[in-house]
């Protein structure tokens, strides 16, 4: 067996997955009949559907010729997991993470935090930069979501503001 | 005549001073966000969504339609100088805007697209005012079926236009439609799919969806590419008008365009892309003049052309959303969204019940339009100064504006565990070369079709065929399958093929 295109193949499987994953769920609902739909009926159907589609794009990914194989290259590891991860600590910040005892640390300390992470996923880290585009930021944001649109933010780390 | 005075409300309405302001901020928001490379209008809505929560009904969604045309505009802009298309829908003005760019004529190409968009804008706006009240006559004739049957044909034309592979995105959509599962199930009211987490039981969140996918998924994949990709080109700018030559050029293009365009963008699934892409096959197969730059080397028609028809598509695709309530793509899915933020149901009672929001959201529309050729004429200067910041500071600003503008929406920390949790969702699909936008409308779409689907089979007793013996339904899925045929063809999909190779 040769994959004729990585791409189509790993898609293929995905859709696959999840439809499965999508219509097994969906038989622990009521199903009902076409004319009494119950909550499981839908989301069955599209479930199979998905299955029926991605089982045709993997059939297709092995048979069909592709020019350079569709390769799906490497991962970008380094900006894929400092942007979800800044992304992540921001909402720690925000909401304080009660299992670890963590207090809420309001909105600028949050800026500077997702500011510092984020620019790790950079190719080059400049820590006098970040310093400077993250007061920046929080100056700006300060004063457009905070003041100006009146968005309800925790500002202020939870033990000043106690 | 009714059309003048359903005007005469809109503007009334749009012209109070307030909601003057709320269009301008739009849409210089909107050409701010825009113009950044690498950011679509989708990405610029979703983003920028949060900021008219505060805001009352009209003046927010007057400023979303700002900040939609600021977008589109701002990503012509980073289409011609930096050969980066925001969006799918500049994906031809690149190739001839681009390269008058490296001749030193940005400024004529950027004028081209300006006054071109703002001309088929003003058309665009006409057309939807007078076809609004008809349409929405014969919306009161759609049953459940109806509705069924024309989002299955809306669905498919979504896909048919999209770039690549046709199973791909179906397989898209359906996953869409599937994650629209999500959440109480407004029937029996068993939760589904929310695994016991309280947060889910509501569902899924399309800012969430929107952001994690497009606005981080980009950034990932952006910054997994080399430096050298990404390069920004800075040459100075130089005459910013066209000649008398380029006009004379770029009228009966424009002309071409924006009736293209038009027509495209009240289809299902058209609007922009499709008109754009058709707009510039349409001024390729015209003859040049003698002494005319030939396409693809900086030819305006190549410029004003695609823009005009993607600015009209954009404005009448409003047509099947405020008729109907059915969005035609991915950026009108965001906007029912907002607008079901705001307590709006799209729909055809929109126009009746509230006249004001209705006809004031068109008349802003054309307050948009100029505003974006006042506002960016003058300041074409300062955008191109905006593309030279460079990436390192711009990637992280717009981690955080996303980050901002999902806590915001439900002050809810979940959601920015949620929107991570998408964002490697979304880089996963631009690796596995999946398309995310038909995922969106899906999701939006989900939870109508199933209520749509269920009315017509219980009105129909459990008979499948009350889809193809009602004669409106029929018509349109019979659309729908003609559509599908029509692409399928080999002659018309190597063509196909060959026009989104084109960039």
């Amino acid at each position: 067996m040769n994959i004729k295109s990585q791409k189509d193949f790993f898609s293929g499987l995905m859709f696959m997955v999840v439809g499965v994953a999508f219509a097994w769920g969906a038989t622990g609902y009521t199903i009902g009949s076409g004319a009494r739909m119950g909550p499981g009926y839908f989301p069955l159907a599209l479930g199979v559907l998905l299955t029926v589609l991605g089982g045709v794009i993997t059939f297709k990914a092995l048979v069909v010729e592709t020019v350079d194989g569709d390769k799906i290259g490497a991962f970008a590891w380094k900006p894929l997991v400092f942007i979800i991860l800044a992304n992540l600590v921001f909402g720690a910040m925000i909401g304080g993470l009660p299992s670890v005892h963590l207090p809420p640390m309001g909105l600028i300390v949050g800026i500077y935090a997702l500011t510092f992470i984020a620019s790790l996923a950079g190719d080059r880290f400049n820590f006098k930069e970040a310093v400077v585009l993250a007061t920046i930021l929080a100056i700006m944001s300060y004063f457009a979501f905070i003041k100006l649109l009146n968005l309800q933010f925790p500002v202020w780390p939870a033990f000043l503001t106690a | 005549m009714d059309l003048f005075n359903n005007l005469a409300l809109g503007f009334g309405v749009a012209f109070t001073l307030q909601n003057l302001m709320y269009a301008f901020i739009g849409c210089l928001l909107g050409t701010v966000i825009g113009v950044l490379p690498g950011i679509g209008p989708l990405a610029t809505i979703a983003m920028l969504l949060p900021a008219t929560y505060a805001l009352p009904p009209v003046a927010a969604l007057i400023m979303l339609a700002g900040i939609y045309y600021g977008a589109q505009y701002g990503g012509s802009t980073t289409a011609i100088l930096v050969n980066l298309p925001g969006e799918s829908s500049s994906v031809v003005t690149v190739i001839d805007g681009y390269q008058m760019a490296r001749n030193g004529r940005a400024g004529p190409a950027l004028a081209a697209a300006g006054l071109g968009s703002f001309f088929a804008g003003c058309v665009g706006t006409l057309i939807l005012a007078a076809f609004a009240a008809p349409l929405t006559e014969l919306a009161f004739k759609f049953g459940p079926a109806e509705y069924f049957s024309l989002m299955i044909l809306g669905l498919i034309g979504a896909v048919v236009l999209a770039s690549g592979s046709l199973i791909k995105a179906i397989a898209m959509i359906v996953l869409g439609l599937l994650l629209g599962m999500a959440g109480t199930d407004v029937n029996s009211g068993v939760a589904r799919y929310s695994f016991d987490i309280p947060e889910l039981t509501d569902g899924i969140g399309f800012i969430v969806i929107a952001m994690g996918v497009f606005g981080y998924g980009e950034i990932i994949s952006n910054l997994g590419k080399h430096e050298s990709e990404r390069q920004v080109f800075t040459a100075n700018v130089t005459g910013l008008l066209p000649t008398k030559e380029d006009f004379r050029r770029m009228v009966p293009a424009v002309l071409r365009g924006t009736a293209l365009g038009s027509l495209l963008g009240i289809l299902p699934g058209g609007g922009a892309v499709m008109a754009a892409f058709a707009a510039y096959t349409l001024e390729k197969k015209t003859r040049l003049e003698p002494g005319e730059v030939p396409f693809g080397k900086g030819n305006i028609r190549g410029v004003a052309a695609p823009e005009a028809a993607n600015n009209a598509g954009a404005q009448t695709s409003f047509i099947p959303l405020l008729t109907l309530g059915i969005p035609p793509n991915a950026v009108m899915a965001l906007m029912v969204g907002a607008m079901t933020i705001h307590n709006i149901q799209p729909g055809p009672q929109v126009m009746t019940s509230n006249p004001e929001l209705f006809w004031g959201l068109i008349a802003s529309m054309w307050i948009g339009n100029l505003m974006l050729i006042i506002l960016n004429l003058p300041l074409i200067g300062i955008w191109i100064k905006l593309l030279s910041v460079p990436y390192r500071w711009l990637f992280p600003s717009i981690v955080l504006f996303c980050s901002i503008g999902v806590y915001s929406t439900n002050n809810s920390t979940f959601d920015i565990w949620m929107v991570g949790i998408f964002g490697f969702i979304g880089y996963m699909f631009i690796k596995l070369g999946t398309e995310p936008a038909p995922l969106l409308l899906g999701f939006i779409l989900g939870p109508m079709m199933e209520e749509y689907l269920r009315r017509a089979l219980l009105l129909s007793r459990g008979d499948w065929s009350v889809f193809v013996t009602r004669p409106l339904s029929a018509g349109l899925l019979a659309a729908a399958v003609l559509l599908l045929v029509i692409v399928l063809m080999p002659s018309v999909k190597s063509k196909r093929e060959e026009a989104f190779v084109e960039d």
